[in-house]
């Protein structure tokens, strides 16, 4: 061929393409991916393929107040009580459950960047005043507030899912916006950044475009462990009897039910969800762990 | 055109008036041990499609000058005094609304270290394209377009692919050459370049610098070439600025000044260019080293390292005279070395 053939160019690759390389190059993250990937597929198809609607009490071939174990045609056995199957239950509660732990995440990470990124680049007043805010918040003890709000919210027995992922967001937020925060002040002073403002670029697009695409990193490490911390918040708060009412199942809730039926042996009334919780929390944190290192080039070899 | 506004003084050429005019500038800083002065008294100007280069070592304030002139300095923490006229506006006192246009419209800069200046998570075509948008240059799908035309006009091959890759795809040289594209997007009528080549290989310096000659000259755009590579200016600059201790020590043609430099300090930093005439003989230095800003010297600020220095430059501060017809110089002594004194 001639001199004037050009050369292939590599195609174009954003830093964020490279870090999906990055993450997918590695066991841990793929893994976590897969099984939280499992479990989406469990609740999203058995909520609604599962014979049982979860408050109809199926026919029951034995009357019998304890449950019964795990059988053929009902894998994860029957609850005592009113007989449930618990394949269907956790199906169904777990739909509940995600929804509060990514809606947490999700409500969180939009008002601690929002918080953040205003603090760090106007900062000044408002900088103080926000953060004073978020320490506010951070001395409060959250949890007798959460279980205090849920019975004011809520009334007897536990009640709606959003109050409680409200409560969740209330007292998400602080760390984010902190984070953020830090990641603006360090960012704002790089020199891409003193480069877009020598060059007359506007503040919100310096705001939008320079210093908050840098900025996320962080946030996007943080998010899997939020979408974890509020599923088992979740399960605590409704394991102690203030969350969201047993008529709407949860993970938590169904844990919360079953306890009382620990003596008489319905280990898998208790287990089935709590084993779903604890692979929900696993594989995000894989996930979270696996980002972080993909995000920092620095930290791998 | 007949009847320009400028009138000619004492038979001069009909002379544009110069694009950026810097007129006792001094620069201090709030620190926790005091205010203190970091630029003293700085003058220049720059005329159309001119290029001054500001030359000193390290801490010199020859950046800090540059960052004055487009009010890049963090208001909070500095005192800017005198006066910086740009097309005959005072610039200095502007609102920072007025100051953003001016910035890349008006005046733009390109920074040392194109790794670091350029946004590592966006493609530089975008950046090219958000200055032409900031300044209302075009829309952004007309601005992305044109963003290959800026590519193309700083040399950069297979433009088309390159405005879409990031800036950790590009080399050293392609990132400068881009940094150059933004700066020149604006249509700025003068670009500041704050050591443009410290960063490249030599292989790439002289093209870039080249480069940026060849494109600001063309567009007719001034040049401020920040610097303290004294091989650069003289193939770049029009006129030089040497800076010592917040000061401008000696001012002229470079051709003039480089070939015959008037004041002693000046005078020892072209002779500690290395060259190949002086092979073996060991590299001459200046001796001691830079004052800090907190306790510059009396008298003279380079009297204590002058192989020059009589007593009366201890006592008093030499002020920048005249020297010849387009010089000047900041010295007790220069027309007595300039004719042989020791």
């Amino acid at each position: 061929m001639s001199g004037a053939t050009q050369t292939q160019l590599p195609v174009s690759e954003s830093p964020w393409r490279q870090a999906r390389g990055r993450f997918l190059n590695t066991r841990m993250g793929p893994a976590g991916l897969a099984i939280l990937g499992c479990i989406f597929l469990f609740v999203a198809v058995g909520s609604i393929l599962l014979p049982f609607d979860f408050y109809v009490v199926p026919q029951p071939d034995v009357i019998s107040f304890t449950g019964r174990p795990p059988a053929w045609g009902r894998p994860f056995g029957e609850t005592g009580m009113l007989q449930l199957d618990v394949m269907t239950l956790v199906a169904n509660g777990g739909r509940t459950s995600l929804l509060i732990g990514f809606a947490t995440a999700i409500g969180s990470i939009t008002i601690g960047t929002i918080v953040g990124v205003i603090a760090g680049f106007i900062g000044g007043k408002l900088d103080s005043v926000l953060m004073r805010l978020a320490d506010v918040f951070l001395m409060i003890p959250s949890l007798f507030v959460i279980l205090f709000l849920a019975r004011i919210f809520q009334g007897e027995g536990g009640g709606g899912v959003w109050s409680l992922v409200i409560v969740f967001v209330g007292f998400g937020w602080m760390g984010l916006a902190r984070l953020v925060r830090g990641q603006v002040l360090a960012i704002r002073e790089m020199e891409y950044v003193e480069a877009a403002r020598a060059l007359g670029v506007p503040s919100l697009r310096i705001a939008l475009r320079h210093i908050l695409p840098n900025a996320i990193g962080p946030l996007v490490v943080a998010a899997p462990f939020i979408v974890g911390g509020a599923i088992v918040s979740e399960a605590f708060i409704s394991y102690l009897g203030f969350g969201i009412n047993p008529a709407t199942p949860t993970w938590g809730n169904i844990l919360s039910e079953s306890s009382k039926f620990l003596q008489q042996g319905n280990w898998w009334w208790i287990g089935f969800p709590g084993l779903f919780i604890v692979f929900t929390a696993l594989s995000v944190n894989m996930i979270g762990d696996t980002l972080r290192s993909a995000l920092d080039p620095r930290g791998r070899k | 055109m007949i009847g320009a506004k400028v009138a000619p003084v004492k038979g001069a050429p009909i002379k544009e008036a110069p694009v950026v005019e810097v007129k006792g500038l001094n620069i201090s800083f709030r620190t926790a041990s005091g205010v203190i002065q970091v630029v003293q008294d700085v003058s220049f100007s720059i005329d159309k499609g001119e290029c001054l280069a500001v030359v000193g070592e390290s801490g010199c304030g020859k950046s800090v000058s540059a960052l004055a002139t487009i009010g890049l300095l963090v208001k909070e923490q500095s005192i800017v005094t005198g006066s910086v006229l740009f097309r005959g506006e005072e610039l200095l006192g502007k609102p920072e609304s007025y100051m953003r246009k001016i910035r890349g419209g008006g005046i733009s800069m390109i920074f040392q270290e194109p790794l670091s200046a350029l946004n590592p998570v966006t493609t530089i075509g975008e950046q090219i394209a958000e200055v032409l948008v900031a300044h209302g240059r075009a829309g952004w799908r007309e601005a992305n377009k044109k963003a290959i035309e800026f590519l193309e006009l700083v040399e950069i091959a297979q433009a088309p692919q390159r405005v879409k890759q990031y800036p950790h795809q590009l080399s050293g040289g392609m990132r400068q050459r881009a940094m150059i594209a933004m700066a020149l997007a604006g249509e700025p009528e003068l670009i500041i370049a704050d050591e443009p080549t410290t960063a490249l290989d030599v292989t790439i310096q002289a093209q870039v610098l080249e480069l940026l000659r060849r494109t600001t000259k063309e567009r007719g755009t001034a040049l401020l070439l920040i610097t303290h590579d004294l091989g650069i200016v003289a193939e770049t600059a029009d006129r030089i600025a040497v800076m010592y201790a917040g000061q401008i020590v000696e001012e002229g043609p470079a051709k003039e000044v480089l070939r015959a430099p008037a004041g002693p300090y000046a005078r020892d930093l072209i002779a500690s260019i290395p060259s190949y005439a002086r092979r073996g003989k060991g590299l001459t230095t200046i001796q001691g080293t830079v004052p800090s800003p907190a306790n510059f010297p009396t008298g003279c600020r380079f009297h204590p390292r002058c192989r020059f220095a009589v007593e009366a430059c201890a006592a008093s501060m030499p002020e920048l005279t005249t020297h010849g017809t387009d010089r000047s110089v900041r010295c007790f002594r220069a027309d007595e070395i300039a004719g042989g004194a020791k």
